[in-house]
């Protein structure tokens, strides 16, 4: 929780989520670009920043809460430091992906779309990264591990801390 | 840059281009897509530019990043122009060889080339290699060929030749016509008549309407609109100033997954060097025509590809579909007649213009038209994106062009259509694949996922697989969608955990049936395909599982167990090494045993073993034997070498 704490003070003083939202004053449409745009800053939409959202653009907090739950590229809480995606697509899943994903969960602790308490990883799964090649796929802070079998799951995470 | 203002200065710029190029000057290509980004392209980039100025070649030779080729497979890849020498596969290390060799001596690299495994003859040429050899590359081809981030490479293969003959040489109605005639039906999915939606819309009431790409790619296992738009941005949007012609309208928008950031990218720079040469703006090619495009990123959800859905999101609210009896093409974006087709669409409307709608027409099948880009992957020797006229067989894709099965497995089925397709068996593969034909087989086209499964793959837990996908994303706006996905998943969980019983296939038949008919978009129309295609072809596996509750291919966790076989364990000690679970006892010259208890059942340790002991076994449907005793688990040795 403390450190929960210091994140948000660390956003709420971060002078560009009020530029991205200062370029789009007053235009409603430009709701999801607007809130795409804050969470790629800052990882994930503090709740002082939805209330900005919804005074500049004029739209009520609870449409944006409607957008925010609905797609999966926003999060509500903040992210851990490391983003593991683990890839779920079709291709991945035949050659063995839920495997590595249950291999990544024992490790980790969390479930898809938790952060583990300590902000460490935050892990996702995703329909399908278009390297269905290198199946199953797991990708660890943009890097891409391809034919990942349970076992090289360890060797991969304990490089990061 | 100055402003082209008619076909002639486009074509005096062409010239200037190529003039500048010398066609014997050696040309590196690397791809840059991005399953060649994730094996590593960059690096090879990096190499390749510190090799050029390292051997003093600076200047003397091209080097050009290029989107996907689409033989993903053996990425990253490099062809060396004019010679068109491909190699595969290629790392960083390869590179002041390449250079030195092939660059400066004109000599071939034998080991870097592609190997027929059947003939095990060498292949030089990309164009030769079976993969490519058998496909008919015309929407795709230029991919290999141009840097997404050049326009001038797009110039010089005569981009935007087809709108410079659209506006000056066609009326609207006759850039319509020509579309109609040649009867391009929507590569997404539905497969619906482009022209007659362009004609629906362009007749529709309205002075503002809007056009739309649809790049909101979200099929798991499809990615040529991804590989397309990163790879050749300008021929979409070419396609996309054309339709906006034909149709009147002056506004677009292309709409793209944030998780193709790349993509996004690319086409934010393909639009300011359109508007720089004035292929977007006011006034373009001097025909008094205005049309500007717009950017609007997806934040990630499965069903705002669905028409509808996607034009509520563009205009920033939830992207959930509405009832189609009004068609978009009347009432879309803002309530504004709006025309929506796929990336691939688009791509494909200047071949038509600059070809003519007859030459079009003449390929493919009676009902339809061109050719469909596929992306073949799963258990396929050859993943990749192939690009073939309709028509071809099934068999034809997976094994003259994919290469086959890959270990020697047997072919058990090919998912087409996404999660709204089907599962095709084997006594079907010489299917002529087009719109109609997958229809009738229980699957569909969707936008050209083609999943290759083994006999290893579980059929029941690929139709979980879909539902599980789909019940995730079901918006929930309809019961019928929301419901019924949620009861058919229920089931098939139960019966992948060994908890089936008689009746459910039954019952799962007529939840399907509820779902097809009740539900309001395609998302909930089609979720029941999955189910009823493998319960069609593969009904002998629900019953293995509900009746003996076995898992004949080995996967549903809940239905198998490993067992190391006490006769063929040589205590090598590798599978008790990388268990994860720390489930195998054992020790040197003492054989190996499975806890039951303690396994996770994640299998590392039957990937582990080495495959001439082939100790660790999966067996389902039937009791693990106990295991030996201790006192009978010690192997005595001839010799200590043969450690």
């Amino acid at each position: 929780m403390k450190e929960e704490k210091e994140v948000k003070t660390a956003t709420t003083s971060n002078g560009k989520i009020d530029q991205i939202i200062d370029k789009y004053q007053g235009d409603s449409s430009a709701l999801i670009q607007v809130l795409l745009e804050i969470q790629s800053e800052n990882r994930w939409l503090p709740k002082e920043a939805l209330d900005k959202v919804s005074k500049k653009l004029e739209v009520p907090l609870n449409q944006i809460q409607h957008v925010a739950t609905f797609y999966k590229a926003f999060s509500l809480v903040p992210r851990g430091r490391h983003e593991i995606q683990v890839c779920m697509g079709t291709a991945c899943h035949i050659r063995g992906s839920p495997r590595v994903l249950d291999r990544v969960q024992d490790l980790t602790g969390i479930r898809p779309g938790e952060t583990d308490l300590d902000l460490k990883f935050s892990l996702e799964t995703v329909n399908c990264l278009g390297c269905c090649a290198m199946g199953p796929v797991m990708v660890v802070d943009g890097k891409y591990h391809g034919k990942t079998v349970p076992a090289q799951v360890d060797e991969v995470l304990k490089n990061y801390d | 840059m100055p402003r082209i203002n008619s076909p002639a200065e486009l074509e005096e710029l062409r010239k200037g281009i190529l003039s500048k190029r010398d066609p014997n000057k050696p040309c590196i290509t690397l791809c840059s897509g991005t399953a060649c980004h994730a094996s590593g392209s960059e690096e090879v980039a990096a190499s390749i530019e510190e090799e050029i100025k390292k051997q003093g070649l600076s200047g003397k030779v091209d080097f050009r990043k290029t989107g996907c080729h689409g033989f993903c497979e053996k990425g990253p890849i490099i062809v060396i122009h004019p010679e068109k020498i491909c190699y595969l596969q290629i790392e960083p290390k390869d590179i002041p060889e390449i250079i030195s060799q092939t660059i400066k001596e004109e000599k071939v690299i034998e080991r870097l080339l592609y190997t027929d495994p059947t003939t095990n003859e060498k292949v030089v040429h990309e164009s030769e290699i079976p993969f490519y050899k058998n496909q008919e590359r015309l929407v795709f081809g230029s991919n290999g060929e141009i840097d997404p981030t050049s326009i001038d490479d797009y110039l010089a293969l005569g981009g935007y030749s087809a709108l410079a003959k659209a506006l000056s040489q066609m009326t609207p109605e006759q850039v319509l016509e020509e579309v109609k005639k040649s009867n391009l039906r929507g590569r997404g999915g539905g497969g619906f008549p482009a022209g007659r939606k362009w004609e629906e819309c362009r007749n529709a009431p309205g002075d503002m309407k809007y056009v739309i790409v649809n790049a909101d790619e979200g099929d798991p296992g499809a990615y040529m609109d991804r590989s397309l738009l990163e790879g050749n941005p300008h021929s979409v949007l070419e396609g996309l100033i054309i339709g906006a012609y034909a149709i009147g309208s002056h506004e677009g928008y292309i709409y793209v997954r944030q998780e193709y950031p790349l993509a996004v990218e690319n086409v934010g720079t393909a639009i300011e060097q359109a508007k720089e040469h004035g292929f977007l703006g006011e006034n373009i090619f001097g025909s008094g025509f205005d049309f500007t495009v717009k950017v609007h990123r997806g934040a990630g959800a499965f069903v705002s590809g669905e028409s509808s859905a996607l034009m509520t999101a563009i205009e920033g609210r939830v992207g959930e579909p509405r009832p189609k009896y009004i068609h978009t093409a009347i009432k879309g974006v803002r309530d504004r007649p709006s025309c929506l087709n796929n990336v691939e669409t688009w791509a494909t409307v200047p071949l038509i213009i600059n070809k003519g709608a007859d030459w079009f027409a003449q390929l493919g099948t009676q009902g339809s038209k061109g050719t469909k880009i596929f992306s073949l992957v799963g258990k396929v020797n050859n993943t990749g994106l192939v690009e073939v006229p309709m028509g071809i067989t099934l068999r034809d894709i997976i094994y003259k062009i994919g290469g086959g099965i890959p270990g020697d497995k047997k072919f058990k089925a090919v998912q087409t259509g996404g999660p709204s397709g089907g599962c095709i068996p084997e006594e079907q593969l010489d299917m002529k694949v087009d719109f109609d034909e997958l229809a009738k087989a229980g699957s569909m086209m969707g936008s050209g996922g083609m999943i290759v499964m083994d006999e290893d793959t579980c059929m029941v837990d690929v139709a979980r697989y879909f539902l599980d996908f789909l019940s995730d994303e079901s918006c929930g706006k309809c019961v019928p969608c929301r419901e019924g996905i949620r009861q058919m998943l229920k089931i098939l969980t139960n019966i992948s955990k060994g908890e089936g019983k008689e009746g459910d296939i039954e019952l799962l038949e007529e939840l399907s049936q509820v779902t097809r008919d009740a539900s309001l978009c395609a998302l909930g129309r089609t979720a029941a395909n999955p189910v009823l295609s493998t319960i069609h072809y593969f009904r002998d596996e629900y019953e293995a599982h509900i009746k003996e509750k076995r898992c004949p291919a080995y996967v549903c966790k809940a239905l198998i167990s490993y067992y190391i076989d006490p006769e063929k364990c040589q205590a090598c000690m590798i599978c008790l090494r990388q268990c994860p679970a720390g489930a195998i006892s054992g020790g040197k010259n003492q054989i190996h045993v499975i806890d039951q208890e303690k396994c996770t059942k994640c299998g590392t340790c039957f990937e582990a073993c080495p495959p001439r002991f082939g100790a660790v076994k999966k067996i389902s449907g039937e009791p693990v034997p106990s295991p030996i005793p201790e006192e009978a688990r010690m192997i005595a040795r001839k010799s200590k070498e043969n450690e």
